[in-house]
Order: C-alpha cells, then structure tokens, then sequence
C-alpha cells in the first residue's frame, strides 16, 4: 500500500492504495463515481474513459500511480451549476443513446475532441469515437450530436 | 426484505404508510420524466410508492396505481433493454389515462410488484405490455368517471377525464387524486371501457425523449453495474477454460491468504472468489486463472468441419410445412434453382460484461439483475436451491444492451450461488471480458439450401427449405442446468435442451405468395453453447430467402422490386417496398450505382414490422465499404417515431457487423474469440449514412420493431456485393472483402 495523491474534478486527495489497482476502480469505489465503467480491461472498449489532461485516456489497465500529478476529470464533471456541457446537451437533444454503457466512453472522446479540434471534420469525429465500442449501433447519433455541438458553439 | 405475500385485506393500509420506499431503480434518485434535462427541479419530488404486491395481469392495480399524489406509477413485467420502452410504455399509459406525461413514473420487472410478463424478447413488448398498460389504463379512467358521476349524481356522460382530473357540470372539478381519497383501484380489467380514438391521440405518436439518457450523459448511477449497496462485497468467476473441462487441482493456500480475499469457492469446477474491494478479486482471479489445473477434452468437430458435420449428424429432418408434391411441382417448373447458405455462430457481445448483485438474509434470497425476464429468473433460482420462489425476490435492472439471452441470467445464478456462502452480505458479481465472450450463448451457426421453381412470367410456383441448426432458444426457464455454472457443481445439473424451438425456423417459410411450399428442420447438436440473438433463427433465414430472391429475380430477368412485389399479395408489404423504391430514387439510379445496390425485405416472424432496406456499397481502396442504408419501417401504430428510428437504425449497424465481420472462432482447445481484437465489431469508421423512414398506422395495432432489420440488412448487404462481383455469394461473413 502507499499514498496515492490524485486530483480528481478539480480537488486535490490523498488515497492509501495498492500503487498498481488501475484507475478505473479507484474512481468507482474511493470516488464513489459511476460514469467510467469497466468494459473489457484491455484498453480495447473505451467505456472506462476519462479525460486527462484533456486527452481522453483509458484508466483500466494504467495504475493510480501513473495517473499521479495529473488532471483528471470525468463525465461527472462536465456540467457546471446544473448546466450541460454542450456535448452532454447535443447527446441528449440527438437523443444518441440505447442502452448508453458506452455513452462515457463516447462523450468523453467528443469533449477531448472539441478541447484539441475546435472545428473537426466528420472524419475527425470518427477517428475520435473510433475507440468506443458500442454495441446497440447508435452511432449515427453520436457523430450527429458532436457535429452539432460544434455548429451550436459557433 | 419487504413481505410479498400481504393479502388482500392488508392491502389498503399500506397507503398509508409511507416510509417503505422500493428497492431497486430507487436506490438511484427518481427518474425525472420531462424534456429539458437541465431543468429537473420542479419534478423531484415524485416519493416512489410503497411496495405492493401484484395480484394478477387482471387487476388495473396491477399496471396503474395512483398512489402518489399529483404522480401516475406504470407497473410492467418486461425490462428496460435499452430499447427505450419505458417512455413507449408511460405514452401509452398517459394518453389513455388522460394525464399529462410528466407526471408519470414506471417500475420495470420486480417479482414482489409487477405482473410475470415472462421475458422481454421476441419485440413483444408493446405489443403485449403495451396493450394490457393501454386496457388497464382506460379502465382506471371509466373508473374515475363513473366514481365522479355518482359523487355529483350526474350521468356519465355529463363527465369526462382531462389533465388530470374529472370534470362535470357547473364547472365541477375534481383530481384523480381527491377523488380516490387514498384507496387505490382495486377493480379488474372488464374490457368495457372504452379505448381513446387514435384520432385523438396527443402523447402517442410524439417523440417523446427517453428521461434516462439525461441520467446517463451526466454518469449518474444507472446500470446494475453501478448499484453500491452497504458493505458490499466483490466477486470474480474462473470458469473453466473450455466447456467440458474439469478441475483437477488447485492450490487454495496461494488464493486465500491474497490481500483482501474473503472466500474463495470452489464446488467441483465451479470456482469463484469474494474480496473486500473490486481490484483485490480481479488479481485473485488472475492468480487461480495461473494456477487451476484443469483437465480439458477437445472440442469437436474442428471449426473447418462445421458445415459438413451439420449435415452429416443433424437428426432427420421434421416437417414444419409438409407438401407430398413439392418435389414434382419443382421439377416441372419453367425454371429451377437450388442454393445452399451458410452463417457462422455470432455473439451478443454486450459492451458491459454481465453483473449481478444477490444477498441472503435468513434463507431468503434478494437478486439485483439485469435480466429479461425476473419471473422466469425467480423459478430457475428456487430449482437450483431447492427452495420455494415465495423466498426469492428478482429485481429487474438496466444491463448493458444484451439483443437476447447473453450473460444476464448466469451472472444472476452465480452471484446467488456465491452469496450462499456469505450470508446478509451483498455481493456484487461482475464478469471479465473474457468471461463474457467465451461463455455467452452465441447465435447458432446456419445452414439453408433453397430450392424453388418459377413459371415463364416470374411468379414463384414451389418453394423448399431446408434448415440446419442448433437452438435458439435455451433460455433457462425453470431448469437451474441452463445456468453454465450450475453443470459445473459437485452435484451438477443437468442440462436438458427444452427440444428445438420454432425459433430455428423463425422467418423462413416466404410471405410471398407461392402455392406449393415445404419447410424441413434438421435439429443439430452443435460445438458451441447457443441461444436466443435477436431475430434468433429469423437473421439466417431470411439473408438466405432474400438473396435467394435475388437470384431467382435474376433468372426471371426482372427488376429486384418489381419482382418481389409481383410476387406479394399482402398489401402492407408491398407498400413499404414502393415507399423505398421511391425514397431511394430508384428509377433514376445510374446502372453504375444500382451494380453496387441491393435490395431485401422481411416482415419479422411473418407478423410484426415490415421492413425493406437498400444497401450502397463504395469501393475504399483494395476493399469494399458500406457507402449507405436507406430503410422503410411498418410497425402498425407507431408510439415514439424516433424511438423507433434509433432501434432501427441500431438494428441496421449490429447486422451490417454481423454480415460483414463476424464469426465466433475456435479451435480444439478453446474458444479464441475472447475479446474485441479477437472478435472485431463495427466501430465509427465503419458506420455509413443511413436514413430510416416510418409509414405510420395510426389505425392499426403497435407491431413488435426491434428485430425486423436484422435479417433484411445482411441479405441486402449480399445483394449488393453479389450484383458488384457479378458473383453470388453464398457464405457470411463477408470480412474478405470489406477489411482493410
């Protein structure tokens, strides 16, 4: 065990943790978050995606430690003072979602996306979704929704 | 654990009290039904209601209870899949109740307070819940008008139920809510009330948003997956490492003394193990993985030998549709054909590996589970432990999209069995990737061999098929022994394949009007594990009888349309054909784009949604990629047209990647599809334009949806590469000549 320092949404805490447990787990149950979920564990789904340092980044094979200095923040984080990202809002008024396990993996790689591109093209947007499985086939609504979250910031 | 079994008499009281919330979707905060997901405040005050047990599908209380006050509470038997039901459900409800949409709140499978509806499956859902929620609710309302009608001493005519509350003469008024005064409806479902006119409707026919996708973009707790319950433990399964393998040692000193392992299991082969926190049982697992020895028996035939060994020791064949004369009648047709198709198996492979959460307290028995059916689940549950259902209590929670019997119910069985050993401890089960794409029950692989005659102006005068295939159905309905693990205990069960359901044959006799047809079933005990995939046998089927139409459009020398709906005397159909003839432009398409087009049309199970898909391929250098789908959808009365368009849309991607990537591969050993790399899906790159156009039937009664694209989508992806290789393809799936 040792301390594990991480900041998570803005706050910086102090964790005694096995150094290797992956990150994914450590949000779910020191943070008690919900949104990055475990979906394969193999770095091959996307659905445990959370931003780091603006990139979107896996977090379940890489350890806490690795993740240590860093700035994390995850889909909880996206809406501020009861307002929806504009990524959030485009998701829901596209209503792009089944079953929605992947749905943070999804938009998560949008905001990245939007944070890196401010204008990407359709091939761009896939690319970046590229790496979320989703098995319901909602992704016509996700490219949709992250072209007009785009068109709506402009 | 709450009691079930209040009778009758008590029922009332529990009105009254108000501190017993439900356990289950509740645990999360209350779903907030409105439109503007930023804007959730006004709505959160909706209390839940108190559980009351359901006392049969003939009781309006059983569907619509009023509880709440100022709050509507649907009650239904089948599970939200994502497939969006609840909010069809609630607008079916909310029209016919006459209240406004927002107020209305839903309860999916619970076995202490829903109706057994058995399980979701077979796009049955509003068909079947959806009618009974639609009766109930027209009812309660006639119930309402009559009480108000006898408070004021009016005729009932003089009343009538708006927003909410009974209006009368003199501009009397009353709510729902003041009128019941706290009893709850407790009538039966008479079918004398009347059903609103369709003409009238507001609510149904609206796209109405799905409340839970505002939940699920901001992370909020949502799935079985994310339920945390006090003092909760971790559980990991080891199953064998092929499924007839057994366990011949492992060293349980290395596993227990592992940093905070609580309980490793190990029943015959069943083997599992319990930590304090989740990453503690993953490293556990990975460890007995390193150390179980197993001793393991081939798998047989090789995945080579599959389609030959199909034919070679499938069971002689049974008759569905029996024709003495089909033979004769081919044989003196104008022209002949005779094809053989073949799919491999495919997998659910649900994004979210299954997970489950059980408890036992005093003998009794709680599952948290993402099941699609919880009374089927509570049945399966009291074979395997030997104990009456009254003592288990299901709760129904959102899984990851399963498209049929995947990991739901086994990791339900297995979290119960673990949790036997720890009493009044939750424990939270959740399968590995691995787990889930080795040990689901995949879709069987396929054999078809058609065989029709046509005369010399095109119309189809005989038809044969011939089918082979493993079940499709073995879904664990009462028999603990369809549970895998529940064949690995010391004392196993045994698994009893409940005979071969129609589901092989789901699709396969022709809507087409042809006057002589015979239809044999070869039953086939094949390698692999399989069950119910969405569509079942009907994906198969229906990808042979569509290319095979083709073909036989091709001898005919006609066009792909006209020849299906020359051929076609049901009238729905071939109005959705003419309808995607017209929206692609048919008729103006270059030769060019039609060689690279092809066509094919279902209606699901030959009585749910009709469905007629083009297909568009592009070249993408070397290879082949889907350009674009046009669609057109016929599910009768449509409840929420985009809900309906996101299911189909859905439906076209997942079979585009059947077709097009997807076979569960083996070898002796094991099974070596066992994660997204070794069994590739359709990821953005992959996905084309697609539109999805509905003809709406506002007359006519809902249609089960969710599987009519599947089928349609393969056979046209084939036309369209057939008529671009000037060859017929006969074999899925396609990766050849679509992967890069």
């Amino acid at each position: 065990m040792k301390k594990i320092t991480l900041k998570v949404n803005g706050k910086k805490t102090k964790h005694e943790l096995d150094p290797e447990e992956p990150l994914l787990y450590v949000l779910r149950e020191e943070f008690k978050l919900s949104g990055a979920k475990y979906g394969c564990g193999l770095h091959q789904c996307g659905a445990c995606m959370v931003l780091v340092d603006d990139q979107a980044e896996p977090t379940c094979m890489n350890s806490c430690e690795y993740f240590e200095g860093k700035d994390i923040e995850t889909i909880e984080h996206l809406s501020q003072n009861n307002k929806l990202h504009a990524v959030q809002k485009a998701f829901f008024e596209a209503q792009a979602a089944q079953c929605g396990y992947c749905l943070n993996g999804m938009l998560i790689s949008a905001v990245a996306l939007l944070r890196n591109i401010p204008q990407p093209n359709r091939l761009q947007i896939k690319d970046a979704l590229q790496q979320v499985i989703c098995r319901c086939g909602t992704h016509v609504r996700f490219i949709r929704a992250v072209e007009n979250a785009i068109a709506q910031k402009e | 654990m709450k009691d079930t079994t209040t009778n009758n008499q008590n029922r009332r009281s529990f009105l009254k009290t108000s501190g017993q919330l439900i356990i289950g979707f509740n645990l999360f905060p209350f779903l907030q039904f409105c439109t503007n997901p930023e804007n959730q405040t006004d709505l959160s005050t909706y209390p839940g209601i108190a559980i009351r047990p359901n006392a049969g599908k003939d009781i309006m209380d059983s569907w619509i209870r009023l509880d709440a006050k100022g709050f509507v509470t649907v009650l239904t038997g089948k599970q939200e899949l994502g497939q969006g039901i609840r909010t069809a459900l609630l607008q079916i409800a909310a029209e016919e109740l006459e209240v406004p949409f927002d107020i209305c709140h839903i309860i999916n499978g619970d076995t202490a307070q829903t109706a057994n509806e058995g399980y979701t499956a077979g796009s049955n859902s509003v068909e079947g819940s959806g009618s009974a929620i639609r009766q109930a609710a027209a009812e309660a309302k006639y119930y309402l008008i009559q009480e108000a009608a006898k408070l004021w001493q009016v005729n009932i005519d003089q009343v009538e139920a708006k927003n909410g509350a009974i209006l009368g003469p003199e501009n009397r008024k009353i709510s729902y809510w003041e009128l019941l005064n706290g009893e709850f409806i407790e009538g039966k479902i008479t079918g004398e009330a009347p059903i609103k006119n369709p003409k009238n409707h507001v609510i149904v026919g609206k796209s109405i948003p799905r409340a839970d996708i505002s939940k699920m973009i901001k992370g909020e707790p949502h799935f079985i997956h994310d339920l945390r319950l006090e003092g909760m433990l971790h559980a990991r399964v080891v199953h064998p490492p092929s499924y007839n393998a057994k366990l011949e040692a492992l060293d349980e000193s290395k596993i227990s003394q592992l940093p905070g392992v609580v309980k490793l299991i190990v029943d015959g082969s069943f083997v599992a193990i319990v930590a304090k926190r989740e990453y503690q049982a993953i490293k556990a697992r990975e460890k007995i993985i390193e150390i179980a020895k197993w001793e393991s028996t081939n798998i047989e035939p090789a995945m080579g030998d599959l389609f030959s060994n199909m034919k070679n020791k499938a069971s002689n064949p049974k008759e569905v549709e029996a024709s003495p004369t089909i033979n004769q009648t081919i044989k003196q047709a104008k022209n002949q054909l005779k094809s053989t198709y073949r799919k491999p198996y495919t997998m659910h492979g649900s994004t979210g590996p299954g997970c489950a959460v059980a408890q036992w307290d005093n003998q009794k028995l709680t599952v948290w589970s993402p099941t699609q059916g919880v009374y089927p689940l509570q049945n399966t549950l009291a074979d395997l432990f030997s104990i009456e259902k009254e003592s288990i209590r299901c709760i129904g929670m959102p899984g990851s999209g399963c498209y049929g019997h995947n990991s739901a119910d086994d990791v339900s069985a297995e979290a119960a069995m673990i949790a036997r050993h720890l009493p009044n401890q939750p424990v939270r089960l959740q399968w590995m990737r691995d787990n889930e794409h080795r040990w689901e029950p995949y879709g069987s692989a396929m054999q078809l061999t058609l065989e029709a005659g046509l005369d010399q102006n095109g119309n189809i005068t005989s038809w044969k098929t011939e089918i082979w295939s493993d079940t499709h159905s073995t879904r664990p309905n009462g028999n603990a022994g369809h549970y895998v693990s529940a064949r690995h205990l010391a004392k196993p069960f045994e698994f009893k394949k409940g005979g071969f359901s129609g589901g092989s044959y789901r699709n396969a006799s022709p809507l087409y009007e042809i006057t002589d047809k015979a239809l044999l079933l070869y039953d086939y005990e094949g390698p692999l594990r399989t069950s119910a995939l969405r569509g079942l046998g009907a994906y198969g089927n229906i990808f042979a009888l569509e290319s095979f139409i083709d073909e036989l459009a091709s001898i005919a020398k006609m066009d792909p349309f006209d020849f299906r709906i020359q051929n076609l005397k049901n009238n729905r159909a071939i109005e959705v054909l003419k309808t995607l003839k017209s929206k692609t432009e048919w008729e103006n398409l270059s030769e060019r784009t039609k060689s690279k087009s092809g066509i094919a049309f279902a209606q699901y199970k030959n009585s749910a949604a009709y469905f007629a898909v083009m297909v568009t391929l592009e070249n993408e250098g070397e290879k082949l990629k889907i350009k674009k789908m046009i669609s057109v959808i016929e599910a009768g009365q449509c409840i929420n047209p985009d809900g309906l368009i996101n299911q189909t849309e859905g439906g076209m991607i997942q079979s585009a990647s059947w077709t097009i990537l997807e076979a569960v591969q083996y070898n002796e050993k094991e099974i070596i599809s066992k994660d997204w790399n070794s069994y590739p899906i359709f990821r953005a790159k992959d996905i084309p334009d697609i539109e999805v156009h509905i003809i709406n039937r506002p007359e006519e009664k809902p249609l089960g949806a969710g599987e009519a694209a599947q089928g349609p989508v393969a056979a046209a992806i084939v036309n369209a590469l057939s008529n671009h290789l000037g060859k017929r393809i006969y074999e899925l799936p396609l990766r050849e000549y679509f992967e890069n």
